[in-house]
């Protein structure tokens, strides 16, 4: 399920809005502090969940990850070099794990984004992701199957 | 015009009782608009329903007086010097706008209900305070309305871009340029020109739209957030954590860890 801000953690510094790779994480405009404004679109990469400086951000995990009515937290620790994760099952036990940052500078890797030209407002604004529509390598247009192909016959 | 008691040359035309009475005013309006932003937000129930998952979730109980270190520990650090924010720009600036608004305020207070009625000559020590402090109110703020916020910095939008959470930051950022400019316009003496009186009335309505829109506004965070900022410290020490885990005790091969970007990758 989606992520969701806790609003009395959130301090508005925007490293969600920076890292949400589908750009749903923005700034809500009565509050300024951040906000999932699209959760259906949210795949839970937990990018949001570890950038945030402020544990402010929290995932409604999926009943196959654990057990519904479960809890995971995360605590990234930069200077340490290790992101820490503890699940909380609904009958209280935890299960606590520590793994190394595996995170590389930003733009330098694949995609290499530092040496990209610095978008537009145009760009900024526009539904688009990066790379869409070239990226998505679909001509312009979404693939569709034409009706004339069905075979005859009922379909469910 | 910093050694200047701006309310006792107004005192001279404006009786001081009616001085006194916007102050009280304006507080009344602080109070109001935080009580019924709180009743129709919930956020005192939030608040308490936080308070007892912790306890419920707590692995040692904690004593009064390590309770009040915490409390004391935080006011200090957390507090005073707005550590949520990290070590940067955003910090600074908000210290800056933090200090002179407490400052301004506080002057202010004091020279309207000391140092207007009477023939009592105000100490310098007051005026240089209002003024010191309107000043760092509006160099955080600037500072931070043109290039810290985060709808400039991270969202790529352009600075001019009004929404309704810049009402607290615009108004108070109002309050102290139009008080400095009518503190000038004090003590160059133009009796009766035409700007003699306008930059009282935008320092007046800023004041008004200041503290009459705290319940629309942001006002109250300086409320919520030393008390969000306790509970959060009282949860690391009882080991609830919010759920959170504990700290890492890296283990070498882990490395020496990363350095956290400025989140301006647009």
């Amino acid at each position: 399920m989606s992520t969701f801000v806790y609003m009395t953690r959130c301090d508005g510094c925007g490293h969600c809005v920076d890292i949400c790779p589908s750009d749903i994480m923005h700034i809500d405009e009565n509050i300024r502090r951040a906000v999932n404004i699209e959760p259906n679109f949210c795949w839970e990469c937990y990018s949001c969940v570890k950038a945030c400086p402020n544990h402010a951000i929290d995932v409604r995990g999926y009943a196959d990850f654990a057990p519904m009515g479960h809890s995971v937290r995360v605590r990234r620790e930069e200077e340490k070099g290790t992101i820490s994760w503890k699940i909380k099952f609904r009958n209280g036990n935890t299960k606590n794990f520590v793994s190394p940052i595996t995170t590389k500078p930003w733009g330098k890797f694949i995609p290499k984004l530092a040496e990209e030209d610095k978008p537009n407002q145009g760009e900024i604004k526009s539904q688009m992701l990066y790379t869409e529509p070239k990226g998505l390598n679909i001509d312009g247009k979404l693939p569709s199957v034409p009706k004339e192909t069905f075979k005859k016959g009922v379909y469910y | 015009m910093m050694s200047l008691n701006p309310y006792s040359i107004l005192a001279e035309t404006v009786p001081a009782i009616f001085i006194q009475f916007f102050v009280l005013l304006m507080l009344g309006l602080i109070l109001f608009g935080t009580v019924i932003q709180m009743i129709h937000h919930k956020n005192l129930t939030y608040f308490l329903n936080n308070a007892k998952k912790a306890k419920l979730s707590a692995e040692r109980k904690l004593g009064a007086g390590e309770r009040m270190s915490i409390v004391a520990k935080t006011v200090v650090h957390d507090i005073a010097t707005t550590a949520e924010l990290g070590a940067g720009k955003r910090r600074v600036a908000h210290v800056l706008g933090m200090w002179g608004t407490i400052l301004f305020w506080i002057s202010s207070v004091v020279m309207i209900f000391c140092y207007t009625s009477g023939d009592a000559a105000t100490p310098t020590l007051w005026p240089m305070m209002w003024h010191i402090g309107a000043i760092m109110t509006c160099v955080g703020g600037y500072w931070f309305w043109l290039f810290l916020r985060v709808d400039v910095l991270a969202e790529a939008h352009p600075w001019y871009r009004i929404i309704k959470a810049d009402l607290f930051v615009l108004t108070l950022l109002a309050c102290a340029t139009f008080g400095l400019i009518w503190s000038y316009t004090q003590s160059l003496n133009l009796d009766g020109r035409w700007d003699d009186k306008v930059f009282l009335i935008l320092y007046i309505v800023s004041n008004l739209a200041l503290f009459g829109g705290v319940y629309w506004s942001k006002f109250a965070h300086m409320f919520y957030k030393p008390g969000a900022a306790i509970q959060k410290n009282l949860a690391e020490a009882d080991g609830s954590r919010d759920n959170l885990p504990p700290l890492a005790e890296a283990p070498k091969q882990f490395g020496l860890g990363i350095k956290r970007e400025q989140p301006k990758h647009y």
